[in-house]
């Protein structure tokens, strides 16, 4: 006696079946190809055009060889490492403090709910925000003149130049860490903290030789994923410097706007390289989350 | 207690800032805290086309989104999990290929016509050329900046809810395709539909790069432009979009319950 199956929608399909089941999936490839992989193909093939529209790596040369480019990149990585450790520390400090320092959950749920606010509240509103707090005539800066004494903008600092900027990004990197490190900070069992102190360990050496090791790659991944996230950033940097700073992702908006390079073809290659910085810290990201998914299921 | 250093050191980074904004677009009339930014703000013809126009963007998106992305996930769940690990790879494009770079992308391509390669046949006209090809285009972009967050969510939810065991007990029922779609599978994903919707809102309704280089009349731009010749109205619609992101994802962790998410445009 055999039971009445029910028709379950996965059958083994005879082999001559087997391309439509690609059917389905065609209108998301059609849109990630119109979308997305004809346009990044479109600045890849056009970064090895030169103006005559023959091949050429004359581009990707340029960009090592041009002094401007050269600095555009080294500002643009500047900015996103500083942002990015600096982030990294206080954001891990801030997630420590709320897992294993023992804050109250209410606190902690705060903490959780202001960060994912914070790590979306970028772009335009946040430079707005920041020279309402420590542009001229901002918040800060009055408290500083007036009650501590201090003129900042007289001893040199300027919210529309590299230091500001971090302090700026800063806004939206430290939630990210927060986010990404709570879960891996909860993952540290409780057994191995007081496995170690049964054979002797003191909170130092349980730091640096239990729990720091485990959550490094953890916390690296997270610091890539930082450095990205500064890296491609562009409307907080123009809303606030109005484009007078030249990281990459302005001169690249300067470029679109108006040919100042001179040269579509290097125009292209500078998105390119940027794509390829991107790509290296996401796959950086990615290998170090498998990592550390090793001990904090 | 170090701890609580940290946490008070974090609280004021984060709500200093927020502050000043508000305090600064309460000071428009001279020597008196009031509303006078916010009521000038809001009575811009200007402010409430732009407005208005990106929630309408952001609505698109999130339909347009929910069309794509749902079947697209269902099917791959159900029927094909070999495309699975090529899907994956494609939602994690957009984090390679950030916002400037897509526009730079989208712009050289569709401010021509597409023409079949190698050949004069033209597929379609420039799309940066017509009012509605520019919404397509946008709409589009928004959509892949939003894959990520937007297709994930409705994938883990379909994985949390086992879409496969709710299919075959609707089969056995009798429905259609179409009644398994919409009165099955999209109730159950409720919440990570709306925590994806929530999160494009909060993308789309902010976004300044594609809408400006798209030449698109939206909010973001309307934003930027208001700060370069006004003082406190500008502070004042900060101040107000801080808090409907803040509105988006408070319902995110009510709808989720727990872990925050990150996205947006920098």
């Amino acid at each position: 006696m055999t039971q009445a199956t029910l028709s379950a929608p996965k059958k083994v399909a005879p082999a001559s079946l087997d391309w439509k089941k690609w059917l389905g999936v065609i209108p998301f490839f059609l849109f990630a190809i119109l979308f997305l992989i004809l346009p990044s193909i479109r600045l890849f093939v056009g970064s090895f055009t030169n103006n005559q529209g023959r091949f050429t790596i004359d581009n990707i040369l340029q960009l090592f060889e041009q002094k401007s480019i050269l600095d555009a990149y080294w500002l643009s990585i500047r900015i996103s490492a500083v942002t990015a450790i600096g982030g990294g520390i206080l954001g891990f400090l801030l997630a420590y403090a709320v897992t294993v320092g023992g804050l109250p959950t209410p606190v902690r749920s705060a903490l959780i709910t202001f960060s994912g606010v914070a790590s979306n509240f970028a772009g335009v509103p946040l430079a707005f925000a920041f020279v309402a707090t420590l542009g001229r005539t901002g918040i800060i800066t009055g408290i500083l003149k007036n009650v501590f004494h201090i003129n900042i903008y007289q001893a040199g600092f300027n919210l529309y130049s590299f230091v500001g900027l971090c302090l700026t990004y800063m806004y939206f990197q430290f939630p990210l860490m927060v986010l990404i490190m709570a879960p891996a900070l909860d993952g540290l069992k409780r057994e191995w903290r007081e496995a170690a102190e049964n054979l002797g360990a003191t909170t130092v050496q349980y730091w640096t030789q239990v729990a720091m090791p485990i959550l490094l790659p953890s916390i690296l991944g997270a610091m890539i994923l930082l450095f990205g996230n500064a890296f491609g950033a562009y409307a907080t940097a123009y809303a606030l410097t109005g484009g007078t700073l030249p990281i990459v992702t302005i001169q690249i908006g300067a470029q679109i706007r108006g040919d100042v390079l001179h040269n579509p073809g290097l125009g292209y290659a500078m998105a390119m390289g940027m794509v390829f910085i991107m790509a290296i810290s996401l796959a950086g990201y990615s290998w170090l989350q498998r990592i550390s998914e090793r001990w904090l299921r | 207690m170090w701890s609580w250093f940290w946490f008070i050191l974090g609280a004021l980074y984060f709500i200093l800032p927020l502050y000043a904004t508000l305090e600064f677009s309460l000071q428009m009339k001279r020597d008196q805290i009031s509303l006078l930014a916010y009521q000038k703000a809001f009575e811009d013809p200007q402010f409430i086309k732009t407005f208005t126009y990106s929630n309408v963007l952001a609505l698109a998106t999130i339909l347009a989104g929910i069309v794509l992305f749902v079947p697209t996930a269902y099917w791959i769940r159900l029927r094909l999990p070999e495309a699975r690990r090529l899907t994956e790879f494609i939602t994690f494009l957009p984090f390679v290929v950030p916002a400037i770079i897509l526009v730079f992308g989208l712009i050289r391509i569709y401010s021509t016509p597409v023409k079949i390669p190698f050949t004069d046949i033209e597929l379609f006209q420039p799309l940066t050329t017509t009012h509605f090809g520019t919404n397509v285009l946008i709409v589009a972009g928004y959509m892949v900046l939003a894959m990520p967050y937007m297709y994930r969510s409705v994938d883990i939810g379909m994985r949390t809810v086992d879409v496969r065991t709710l299919t075959e007990a609707a089969q056995s029922l009798g429905a259609n395709w179409f009644t398994i779609i919409t009165r099955v599978i999209l109730p159950n994903i409720r919440a990570s539909l709306l925590s994806g919707a929530l999160l494009t809102f909060a993308i789309v309704v902010g976004e300044v790069t594609l809408a400006s280089f798209l030449g698109v009349n939206a909010f973001g731009p309307y934003l930027f432009l208001l700060g370069q010749h006004l003082a406190y109205q500008p502070a004042a619609l900060s101040f107000v979009t801080f808090l409907l992101t803040w509105m988006a994802m408070g319902l995110i962790q009510l709808f989720t319950g727990g872990q925050g998410q990150a996205a947006g445009a920098h």
